[in-house]
């Protein structure tokens, strides 16, 4: 025999590490699954936080894109010392005069109150509203019907009347098939319309509509208008903006109180991504706690399997391989949570975006960032287990019984 | 010379401590190609800890290692591992046996780190099962199997790899008499097929049954019986 023939390396092929680490899980089925379970919650949170997040703001966006950002809401300021400010009547002409301009609605207060009957005390107004509306109000606010017509020249004069959405839910009418009426400033109105809910004006869907001529007619309205609902061009909007408290009451501009009812829509967005960034906190806190987990089960099973790894020194695996093998379970444990984690979380948006009619938006930072995140992980998770064991000499761990 | 699979010579472990425990204290051991070594002595005299520098699983504290050709000391921790891969075969009292692999990986695995792929490893385990008569337990989990058959799957593991020498150690210790005694004849039976063993046990009786027997005490060779030619 001569020395100059050297041994061949001990090798462990990458396929042949992840079946060992696989086997190894494998063994420990339940313990293996409940520390992935760990990693599997906290991913789901994350990916559900932003797959809501993200869904919801392209319901948003798709919202904003139908209803326009350029509509503005103009009122009568109220606050101290001012009294009840009133518009002036000739501010609907005065605001239509403004070039950019392309329609101008008012809705005026008016002090009748709307009953399902003529029996229910006058108290129980149930916070509905009646207001006189111009006929252009529907396609200044972008709004739908749900059923029925919104107010025409003719009907304007007549005592009839259009309910916003919530309004018709309280004065118990579904369906205009059978002509209801409601009982309005003392007499009854018969319903010709319902409308569907008006995201940028909330306040018309608690209340009845009636035309600015009946409302004259009938109920001894003044028909000053108390808000202003003007589309202008959006590019002018800022513009318009501007000009506008001077236009509407020249005397007092400083009564006149202008919103874009849009921001309102904004803003709400806003408040949710605060919630959001708190719920992706507490994914990701939900993370770091399986990540001990995994490192808690790896330690333990070092200790139980030192036989395992005094036979596998035996068999010619190096201090590395062994290191190797632990690495291998715990990212594998990491992944198998992660990728769980990941179909669970698309799973929880597809199931709630589904429930409130949103398009389905699963990111892929987030998909990504999921899985990324599990496999750091379940790399810092099982590093130290698999350096102790790399680190077991093969006569201790074969001593032991 | 050329037919010496493992050679001790002046071999000495000392455990430090206080006092430092002198675990083999000189020990001169040559061992040759074919040969069926049975080292026997009660314990505490040093088995144990002869069977790991053997394997080289341990270090010497002094004296002379060579393995299959290798001179130990001059091997570092992969190069050790690699010398066991390929050229040493364990079998162990507990049999370590993977609890979740059939009895076939089991033996397949006592080719795992030899770098061979996973087909060949089986095909080679499947003779190997076949040689320690296993051949119908092959897809067995390894938990289902009796005391006696998982020390068949292990002796499989130890010789699949065809290494220049199989080390045993109680091999026989953690089963009944006739289980025992079917192992014993096995290792009889490799060893006619060619396989280099040696045994480590604590036990006269069975060390009689090998044809050269070492008696370990206090860390020295007592006394070395030889087969009358």
């Amino acid at each position: 025999m001569t020395m100059t023939d050297t041994i061949p390396r001990s090798r462990l092929a990458p396929a042949d590490a992840l079946r060992a680490a696989g086997i190894g899980l494998k063994t420990r089925r339940l313990r293996s699954f409940l520390s992935a379970l760990g990693i599997m919650i906290g991913i789901a949170a994350m990916v559900a936080v932003l797959g809501l997040s993200d869904s919801s703001r392209s319901d948003l966006l798709a919202q904003l894109d139908r209803l326009g950002t350029n509509m503005l809401r103009v009122e009568a300021g109220q606050g101290i010392g001012l009294g009840s400010a009133e518009l002036p009547v000739e501010s609907v002409a005065m605001v239509s005069r403004i070039g950019p301009v392309e329609t101008v609605a008012s809705v005026s207060n008016t002090d009748a109150k709307v009953y399902r009957n003529d029996l229910i005390p006058s108290g129980q107004t149930g916070g509905l509203t009646v207001k006189a509306a111009d006929l252009d109000l529907l396609d200044t606010l972008q709004g739908q019907m749900a059923q029925g017509v919104f107010l025409d020249e003719a009907p304007a004069d007549f005592p009839v009347t259009v309910l916003g959405s919530v309004a018709a839910q309280r004065l118990g009418i579904h369906d205009l098939t059978r002509r209801p009426a409601v009982w309005l400033g003392g007499d009854w109105y018969p319903v010709i319309g319902i409308m569907d809910t008006l995201d940028l004006s909330p306040d018309l869907d608690r209340a009845a509509l009636v035309g600015y001529g009946a409302a004259d007619r009938f109920l001894d309205a003044d028909g000053i208008p108390t808000t202003l609902y003007v589309r202008t061009r959006p590019e002018f909007i800022d513009d318009v903006r501007g000009v506008m408290a001077a236009t509407v009451n020249p005397e007092h501009p400083d009564q006149v109180e202008i919103t874009r009812p849009s921001d309102a829509l904004e803003a709400r967005e806003a408040a949710d991504s605060a919630f959001t960034n708190l719920f992706l906190g507490l994914g990701a806190v939900a993370l770091l706690v399986g990540g001990v987990g995994i490192a808690n089960v790896m330690v333990i099973s070092v200790l139980e399997r030192r036989g395992e790894i005094g036979l596998r020194r035996a068999l010619g695996a190096t201090r590395r391989h062994i290191a190797i093998q632990f690495l291998g379970e715990s990212l594998l444990l990491a992944a198998i949570g992660g990728i769980g984690g990941v179909v669970l979380g698309a799973g929880v948006t597809a199931a709630y975006a589904s429930y409130r009619g949103w398009a389905i938006l699963v990111p892929q930072v987030a998909v990504v960032g999921g899985l990324v995140a599990a496999v750091v992980i379940g790399v810092v998770a099982g590093l130290y287990p698999a350096l102790r064991a790399a680190r077991v000499s093969p006569t201790e761990a074969l001593r032991t019984l | 010379m050329n037919d010496v699979v493992l050679g001790l010579e002046a071999v000495r472990k000392i455990y430090p401590g206080t006092p430092p425990v002198h675990a083999l204290d000189g020990v001169d051991l040559e061992i040759r190609r074919g040969e069926l070594v049975a080292v026997v002595g009660p314990s505490g005299s040093g088995k144990s800890t002869l069977l790991h520098i053997m394997g080289t699983l341990d270090r010497a504290t002094d004296g002379k290692v060579t393995v299959a050709g290798y001179d130990v000391s001059d091997l570092g921790d992969r190069k050790l591992s690699a010398l066991r891969a390929h050229k040493i075969g364990f079998v162990f009292q507990q049999f370590f046996l993977l609890a979740g692999e059939s009895a076939l990986d089991n033996v397949a695995d006592g080719l795992l780190y030899t770098g061979m792929a996973l087909g060949k490893r089986r095909e080679l385990a499947t003779e190997a099962l076949d040689r320690v008569g296993l051949a119908d337990r092959r897809h067995h989990l390894a938990t289902k199997l009796s005391g006696g058959e998982r020390q068949r799957v292990a002796i499989a593991r130890a010789v699949v790899g065809r290494p220049d020498i199989v080390l045993a150690d109680e091999p026989t210790g953690n089963l009944d008499s006739r289980s025992g005694a079917d192992i014993v004849a096995l290792i009889e039976e490799l060893n006619r097929e060619g396989t280099t063993i040696a045994v480590i046990t604590h036990d006269r009786e069975i060390a009689d049954a090998f044809p050269r027997q070492v008696h370990l005490r206090d860390g020295k060779i007592e006394a070395t019986t030889r087969p009358r030619p």
